[in-house]
């Protein structure tokens, strides 16, 4: 049994197909990417959120990541470029790796950014590292002989996006999002002004209608993709969804991210198709540009298709054959170990929230990194005083003098960021030679509900120590948001 | 088959662009849940042009106030001009608040009313003869709170400060400086006015939109930071010492002229009237759309609390405690600085209630990054 067991899995391990999704995949990737990374800049979102604020807030054990001063800028020159690099496929391994670790550099700066699809690039990447989405279409591909990738190397980002929607869709069933529907009795109202839609989005029951199937949708789409029958219908509501949302939400670049990396579902056939396209497309660019060489005899060459390394343009797409590939791509030991534990860390730790003993919504201890993407709205108001034990006296900090309005704002509702601005004022007061105390009067509003004092505000912060323990001097939430 | 599904698909990418080019451009024309652009054209029409047409009537008041006094100064005059630099000043406290269009380009708070003013570098200055009020090293030499010094405090007593404009040299540096310092509060205050009247009026109303550039949005984030910074912290916490280790009565508005509880209170009504749509001119008990009006919109869908009528109860409270304060302030930091602190908490609770609850029920941004709600 066990060993019939083993021998599925080998089987599935060594099968194998062409390298036309991958390499889609990379291309599309790449090129979101280097426009992410351009938009970020053009916005004047670099100099706003690196370079001028005067402290940055650090994920725990990350603190030795910071900014790098006008540095930052050729930061995201070099992610920029490896973006570029990963879309055409130039030295790809050395590019996926320079481009996740830039990405990943950058996110650690300031956790005042995080955003789940600013994760779900940096994991996506740091996969795309072990898949060979060099294969084909690529410069790279010039010199290697073989345009076969494993099965697993397409599956595993299927795995992937399968997580993120399905554990997105459990996220949302809680009482809050089903039963009062919330947030989005608070958002979409206010997005009133947006033609032909603007008008309905007041009624109660196109708001409850959108979280319903807003939780359907991301809980069915990896199954209605998987499925040929239903893929093309699933793709479809995966293009209207997200449409949806960058229409609605102030969310960048994501959703187009999500649409085209959609396409990993569909057969080898499109994807062909596709590369075929880009073929056509690149072709004809270097007609237009005229740097395309006239051969001697006059013919005239298409000079991209050499990329694809085909000698054929795709024979027998639909019924490719894979049996006589198999077994010629071995892959070693370690890497899949490592994709092992990479998937069982994905798929666990989104739980861990239910070590902490209260409100995941109110405590956010085990939040992020959890695929909970547009759950709630939060406001807040941390308002810190100082008690310095020096010579006695108390004084209250204007936030400004140290945070930006959108340090502010997220520091606010979540406690990490309160602690550590606490220890920050503990320490710039310690440097005027002052011993002091930090002491916090906050509230906080969630999803419609009255403002509630967030944290005790007779506990010193500066006696807490940062660490994966609950966070006992939050006051309770005093209600209860049921569900997953 | 499989062409026809790629076509479909290029298809459905051209629409999202279309769609997504749509959004971006804002075409949307109000809806007609709540109408934002009747609360704008309340704003604008019966609250903030009203609001700045007082103003500059006044300031031209305080003009002429200077002109007489500096062209035979007297005991008289200079009770007039005191008068009418305390009504200019009242007017102000209404429209300070509005910190958007041409008032935001000109930074019009940091020349009008930065206090305390600089009575060293302002003494050089007229001194001197040569300066450009323009300048931003000299936002706090000039304003009402420098009009404010040179009719009240450059001198200890009444007499002393009529004799030093009656007794000056030739090039009259007092008299030249203390016009120019009414002639830039009005000019200031008409270009204003003029925005409005000539156009601005219109991009106001028809920005009606819901994303962070909109008027709505811009307003009431203004609203709000100047609720927190000049009139909780401004008027009261930064002379009672909230946010240093010690009081500092030297910082209070009015320092001079010892008006310091009348201009607060004028400021704090002001904020209370725009927060429920209530037009200066107007006697009406009934007001108009505001954030009042939107509030109670949008409670009864979010069948949340009715935060308006809260926010309502704690500017009363505010003002009810601020009653039992000195007229000046410097008096009151001194002799009971805790009836101070008590004004600022109550002041405070209410920053809780508009920045925490009331922008969450509007659903107005603080600033615009990209931000998914976690």
């Amino acid at each position: 049994m066990a060993n019939l067991r083993m021998k599925v899995i080998s089987r599935y391990i060594d099968k194998q197909t062409k390298a036309a999704p991958l390499a889609v995949f990379r291309i599309f990737f790449g090129l979101m990417m280097l426009i992410s990374v351009i938009r970020f800049w053009a916005n004047g979102w670099v100099n706003k959120l690196y370079i001028e604020p005067k402290f940055f807030f650090s994920y725990y054990g990350f603190e030795w990541v910071q900014p790098l001063g006008n540095y930052t800028y050729l930061l995201f020159i070099i992610c920029g470029l490896s973006a570029l690099a990963v879309a055409i496929g130039f030295r790809y391994r050395i590019s996926i790796i320079v481009f996740f670790l830039s990405f990943t550099y950058i996110e650690l700066m300031d956790k005042t950014t995080y955003l789940n699809h600013y994760y779900f690039i940096s994991i996506l990447s740091f996969l795309m590292i072990f898949l060979p989405a060099e294969k084909c279409f690529s410069l790279d591909a010039k010199k290697k002989s073989s345009d076969r990738v494993p099965q697993w190397s397409i599956d595993s980002i299927k795995l992937m996006l399968g997580i993120v929607y399905f554990y997105a869709g459990l996220a949302k069933l809680n009482s809050d999002w089903l039963v009062k529907a919330m947030p989005l009795k608070i958002w979409l109202p206010g997005r009133y002004d947006i033609p032909l839609l603007g008008d309905f989005l007041h009624q109660e029951w196109i708001i409850y209608a959108f979280s319903w199937s807003g939780a359907l949708y991301d809980l069915s789409i990896p199954f209605l993709l998987l499925w040929k029958r239903t893929r093309w219908m699933a793709f479809a509501f995966v293009v209207v969804f997200h449409v949806l949302t960058r229409i609605l939400f102030p969310i960048g670049m994501f959703p187009y991210i999500m649409i085209v990396s959609a396409l990993i579902f569909f057969d080898l056939g499109l994807h062909e198709r596709i590369i075929s396209t880009f073929n056509v497309i690149l072709s004809a660019a270097k007609n237009l540009l005229r740097i395309e060489t006239t051969s001697r005899n006059g013919k005239r060459s298409l000079p991209m298709v050499e990329m694809t390394n085909s000698k054929s343009q795709f024979p027998h797409v639909e019924h490719f054959d894979d049996s006589r590939a198999r077994g010629r791509i071995k892959t070693p030991q370690w890497k899949l170990t490592l994709l092992t534990i990479f998937f069982t860390i994905q798929l666990l730790l989104p739980w861990r929230y239910l070590m902490y003993p209260n409100e995941l919504f109110w405590t956010e201890e085990g939040f992020r990194f959890s695929w909970r993407v547009m759950l709630m709205e939060k406001a807040g108001y941390a308002n810190f005083k100082i008690v310095d034990y020096t010579n006695d006296e108390t004084f209250y900090i204007n936030n400004n003098d140290f945070l930006t309005h959108f340090q502010e704002k997220q520091m606010a509702t979540q406690p990490d960021f309160i602690l550590e601005y606490a220890h920050y004022l503990r320490d710039h007061f310690l440097a005027q030679g002052k011993e002091v105390g930090v002491y916090v009067e906050s509230y906080v509003a969630l999803n419609g509900r009255k403002s509630k004092p967030y944290v005790n505000p007779s506990v010193d912060l500066t006696k807490i120590n940062e660490s994966f323990k609950p966070k006992n001097w939050i006051l309770p939430f005093e209600d209860e948001i049921k569900g997953i | 088959m499989r062409k026809k599904s790629l076509i479909s698909m290029l298809i459905a990418f051209s629409l999202c662009a279309l769609l997504i080019g749509c959004s971006d451009d804002e075409l949307g024309q109000s809806g007609d849940n709540f109408d934002r652009e009747a609360m704008l054209q309340n704003w604008a029409d019966n609250i903030i042009i009203p609001g700045y047409q007082t103003y500059v009537d006044d300031l031209k008041e305080l003009n002429s106030a200077v002109e007489l006094f500096t062209t035979s100064p007297s005991s008289d005059n200079l009770n007039s001009l005191r008068s009418a630099w305390l009504e200019a000043n009242l007017s102000w406290q209404a429209v300070g608040m509005f910190e958007i269009g041409k008032a935001e380009e000109l930074t019009l708070i940091n020349y009008t009313n930065i206090y305390p003013t600089n009575t060293t570098d302002l003494i050089e200055t007229i001194a001197s003869g040569n300066y450009d009020l323009t300048s931003v090293n000299r936002q706090d030499e000039q304003g009402f709170p420098a009009i404010e010094f040179l009719i009240y405090g450059i001198r200890d007593t009444d007499q002393e400060i009529i004799d030093l404009f009656l007794q000056e040299t030739a090039e009259q540096p007092y008299k030249t400086y203390l016009n120019d310092l009414a002639d830039r509060l009005e000019t200031m205050a008409q270009s204003v006015l003029g925005d409005w009247q000539n156009g601005y009026r219109d991009t106001f109303v028809n920005n009606s939109g819901s994303e962070s550039t909109s008027s709505v949005n811009k307003l009431v984030n203004d609203y709000i930071f100047y609720y927190e910074k000049h009139l909780r912290a401004g008027k009261i916490g930064i002379p009672a010492g909230v946010f240093s280790s010690e009081k500092s009565t030297g910082k209070v508005e009015g320092l001079y002229s010892g008006n310091s509880k009348e201009l607060f209170m004028a400021g704090l009504q002001a904020m209370q009237d725009f927060f429920n749509g209530k037009s200066p001119n107007s006697n009406l008990a009934v007001e108009g759309e505001g954030l009042k009006s939107y509030l109670d919109f949008v409670n009864t869908v979010t069948e949340g609390e009715d935060l308006g009528a809260l926010i309502n109860v704690q500017f009363i409270a505010a003002r009810e405690k601020a009653e039992m304060l000195s007229e000046n302030f410097r008096t009151q930091v001194g002799n009971n600085n805790n009836l101070m602190l008590e004004t600022y908490d109550e002041l405070q609770k209410n920053v809780v209630n508009l920045k925490v609850d009331m922008l969450q029920s509007l659903n107005i941004r603080v600033d615009f990054v990209d931000a998914d709600g976690d």
